[in-house]
C-alpha cells in the first residue's frame, strides 16, 4: 500500500489520473447536488432558452429543447459509470471461469471453450454489440448485456494463458499429488495467481467500456432519450455542426476526460501490481 | 512442405472453422429476435396472407437448424438472400458499400503503422526524456476518446475553423470517375486523373486520421513497451560495446524482435477499426457500410444483418491471416523451420 502511494505520488501523470477519476466519480455520485438544473436530466422542455451557446447560468450552453448541457453531462456520467461497473462485474467472472476450465483441463473441454472464445473474438467488438442490440430493444439494460457478451472473451483469453503456465508449476503438482480436487486446484491454487492481472485489466477496461457504450448510443443502439448519455448527445449535436458546436464538443470532451483519467489510473495500477499483461 | 506454407494452411483451416462458428452465432442471434421479422419487414398494413407468404419464402416456419441449412446452401452459391430494407440482393448492397469502408480502413491502417511504430521507436529510444513523455501523453489521449469524438474535433478544427479539408463525402462532384475497383484512390490513378486523385486524398485525410488515432496511440504504446523490454537484453549491451551507432541499434536490434508481439495486437486493432469505421462514416457522411448497417439493424433486416456481419468477420479473419504470415516471415525460428513457433 505504501509502495502504491509512493508510485502514484512520484508520477505527475498518475496524479492527474487520480484527480480526473475522482472528479468524474464524484460528479456522478453528487450530480443531484452539483447540477444547476437537476430536473433537466429528464424530458424537460424550455423553448425560451434552446440551442444557446455557453452563457451564465448555462455554462456549457443549452440543447435543442432548452436543457442545461452541463447538468445533463453530470447525469450522463452516472449512466456511464453504472454501465461500466455492471458490465465488468458480469463479464469478469464469466471469462475467468471459462479461462480456468479451458486452461486446466486438456482435451475436449479446452478446445470447445477456446474455439468458442475465438469465435466471439473474430467479430469486431462494436459489430458484435451492434448485432445484439439489433435483436434486443435498445435500453440501458440490454446495452449492458450486449457489451458484456463482447467483453468476457478477453478475460477468458487472459486467464487461460496464465492457467496454462501455472498448471505446470510445482505448487499445482503438489496439490494434485496430495489429492486436492480439480475445483480446489483451479479456484484456491491457480485463481489467486491470476488476480493481479485480472484486476489490472479491469482497471484498464473501465475506460474502454465507457468508450464502447458511448459508441453504441452514438449509433442510436444504446441508452434512449430522455436518459442523458454522452454518446447520444454527440450524435444529436452532430447534425448542427459547426454553428451549435457546444452540443457535440462538451459531451465529446466529457468522454475524453473520463476515459483519459481511467486510462492513466489503469497504467499506474499496472505499475503497482507489477504485471505486464 | 515449406514451414511457412504449412503454417498458412493450418491457419487458413482454423479461420474457416471460426468463420463457420461466426455464422452459427450470428444466425442464432438473428433468429431469437422477438416479434415476427416478416411482419416487421412488410409493415403494419400488410395482409395476413402476405406475411404468411414471406414467412414461407424465408423458411421462418421451419426449425432453426433447417433454416441454417437453407442459409448455408444459399451461401455456397454466393447468395446471401434479399435485403428486406432495400429489396435488393444483400450481396449487391454489400458490393456497393464495402469498398468505401475498406478504403477508409486501409488508409487508417497505413497511418497507424506509418505513424504509430516510429513514434513508439522514438519514445523507447529517448526513454524518460521529454520526447518520450510527450509521445506517451499523445498516445494515451489517442486511445482515450472514441473515433467519433476525434472525428468531430478534427472536422471542427480542419474543415470549419481552418478550411483546409472538405467536410464530407469521398470526391467532389466535379470529377466523374469510372468505378473499376471501387477504391477511389486506385480508380482515380487508373483513370490517369491526378487532380481527382488529389481530391480523393483530401477527402479521405480527416476521416482516416480520426479512425487511425486510437490505433496510432495503441501501436506507439505497444512498440514502446516491447522495445523497452528488449533494450534490457544483454545482446543490446553487446551491440553497444561493439560500437554500433545508436540509430542502428534502435532500428535493427531493438525494434525487429519487438515488432512480433506488436503485430498480433495490430491485427486486433484492425478489427476494431472495421467496427469504428461505422462511427467515423456517420460524422463525415462517408458512403460506406455504416449507414446501411445501422439501418438494417434498426429495421431488423435479418438477411442483411447476417450478411454484413459475416463479410466484416471474413475481412477481419483474412487480415489476421496476413498478420500471422508476416509474423512467420519475420520470425527466423519459424521461417527456417526450427521450433514450433506460433
Amino acid at each position: 500500500m505504501k509502495r502504491a502511494l509512493a508510485i502514484i505520488r512520484s508520477s505527475v501523470l498518475s496524479m492527474i489520473g487520480v484527480a480526473l477519476v475522482l472528479l468524474v466519480v464524484l460528479s456522478a455520485i453528487f450530480a443531484g447536488v452539483v447540477a444547476p438544473f437537476p430536473d433537466h436530466r429528464g424530458a424537460v422542455v424550455d423553448f425560451t432558452n434552446f440551442n444557446q451557446p455557453p452563457h451564465w447560468p448555462n455554462i456549457m450552453g443549452t440543447d435543442l429543447v432548452g436543457r442545461d448541457l452541463f447538468s445533463r453531462i453530470l447525469y450522463a456520467y452516472r449512466t456511464s459509470l453504472v454501465l461500466a461497473v455492471v458490465v465488468l462485474v458480469l463479464a469478469m467472472p464469466t471469462g475467468v471461469i471459462v479461462g480456468l476450465v479451458a486452461g486446466y483441463f486438456d482435451g475436449f473441454r479446452r478446445h470447445a471453450l477456446m474455439r468458442l472464445t475465438d469465435v466471439f473474438l473474430s467479430i469486431p467488438p462494436l459489430v458484435l454489440a451492434m448485432s445484439i442490440m439489433g435483436v434486443l430493444e435498445p435500453t440501458l439494460l440490454n446495452g449492458m448485456m450486449a457489451v458484456t457478451v463482447m467483453w468476457w472473451p478477453w478475460y477468458a483469453r487472459l486467464v487461460y494463458n496464465i492457467t496454462l503456465a501455472e498448471r505446470e508449476e510445482g505448487y499445482v503438482l503438489a496439490a494434485e499429488v496430495i489429492g486436492a480436487s480439480s475445483l480446489h486446484v483451479m479456484f484456491r491454487e491457480i485463481l489467486p495467481n491470476c488476480i493481479p492481472a485480472v484486476l489490472t485489466k479491469m482497471a484498464l477496461d473501465i475506460g474502454f467500456v465507457i468508450l464502447i457504450a458511448s459508441s453504441l448510443s452514438f449509433l442510436g443502439l444504446g441508452v434512449q432519450p430522455p436518459t442523458p448519455d454522452l454518446g447520444s448527445m454527440v450524435a444529436e449535436g452532430a447534425n448542427y455542426l459547426p454553428d451549435s458546436w457546444w452540443l457535440t464538443v462538451f459531451p465529446g470532451l466529457a468522454i475524453l476526460v473520463a476515459v483519459f483519467g481511467f486510462n492513466l489510473l489503469g497504467d499506474a495500477l499496472r505499475d503497482i501490481l507489477g504485471s505486464d499483461q | 512442405m515449406h514451414p511457412v506454407l504449412r503454417l498458412l494452411l493450418r491457419r487458413a483451416g482454423m479461420s474457416a472453422l471460426v468463420l463457420i462458428g461466426v455464422s452459427v452465432l450470428i444466425f442464432v442471434i438473428a433468429r431469437v429476435i422477438p416479434g415476427d421479422p416478416a411482419r416487421i419487414a412488410l409493415g403494419p398494413n400488410a395482409t395476413v396472407e402476405q406475411v404468411a407468404n414471406l414467412r414461407d419464402a424465408l423458411h421462418l416456419d421451419q426449425p432453426v437448424w433447417r433454416q441454417y441449412g437453407h442459409f448455408i446452401a444459399d451461401l455456397a452459391r454466393g447468395d446471401l438472400g434479399v435485403s428486406l430494407y432495400t429489396n435488393r440482393p444483400v450481396t449487391t448492397d454489400i458490393a456497393q458499400f464495402l469498398p468505401a469502408t475498406l478504403e477508409l480502413v486501409f488508409a487508417a491502417a497505413i497511418l497507424m503503422i506509418g505513424l504509430g511504430l516510429p513514434l513508439g521507436i522514438l519514445s523507447a529510444r529517448y526513454r524518460g526524456g521529454i520526447i518520450d513523455n510527450s509521445i506517451r501523453v499523445v498516445a494515451l489521449l489517442g486511445v482515450s476518446a472514441p473515433s467519433f469524438v476525434w472525428a468531430v474535433i478534427l472536422m471542427l478544427l480542419f474543415a470549419f475553423f481552418l478550411p483546409i479539408f472538405p467536410i464530407a463525402g469521398r470526391l467532389s462532384t466535379d470529377f466523374l470517375i469510372e468505378p473499376v475497383t471501387g477504391f477511389l484512390l486506385v480508380d482515380t490513378l487508373l483513370a490517369g486523373n491526378p487532380a481527382a486523385f488529389g481530391n480523393a486524398v483530401s477527402h479521405i485525410a480527416l476521416p482516416a486520421f480520426a479512425l487511425a488515432l486510437s490505433g496510432i496511440g495503441q501501436a506507439a504504446r505497444l512498440t514502446r513497451a516491447n522495445m523497452v523490454e528488449t533494450y534490457d537484453r544483454p545482446y543490446i549491451e553487446m551491440a553497444r560495446s561493439y560500437g554500433f551507432p545508436e540509430r542502428r541499434i534502435a532500428g535493427r536490434f531493438a525494434f525487429r524482435p519487438s515488432l512480433i508481439p506488436s503485430l498480433t495486437i495490430l491485427g486486433l486493432d484492425f478489427a476494431a477499426m472495421l467496427g469504428n469505421a461505422f462511427l467515423v462514416e456517420a460524422i463525415f457522411a462517408w458512403p460506406g457500410l455504416s449507414r446501411y448497417g445501422v439501418a438494417v439493424i434498426l429495421r431488423k433486416d435479418l438477411n442483411a444483418i447476417i450478411g454484413t456481419v459475416l463479410i466484416i468477420s471474413a475481412t477481419f479473419l483474412i487480415a489476421n491471416l496476413i498478420v500471422d504470415l508476416l509474423i512467420a516471415w519475420l520470425n527466423p525460428r519459424i521461417r527456417h523451420g526450427r521450433g514450433t513457433g506460433g
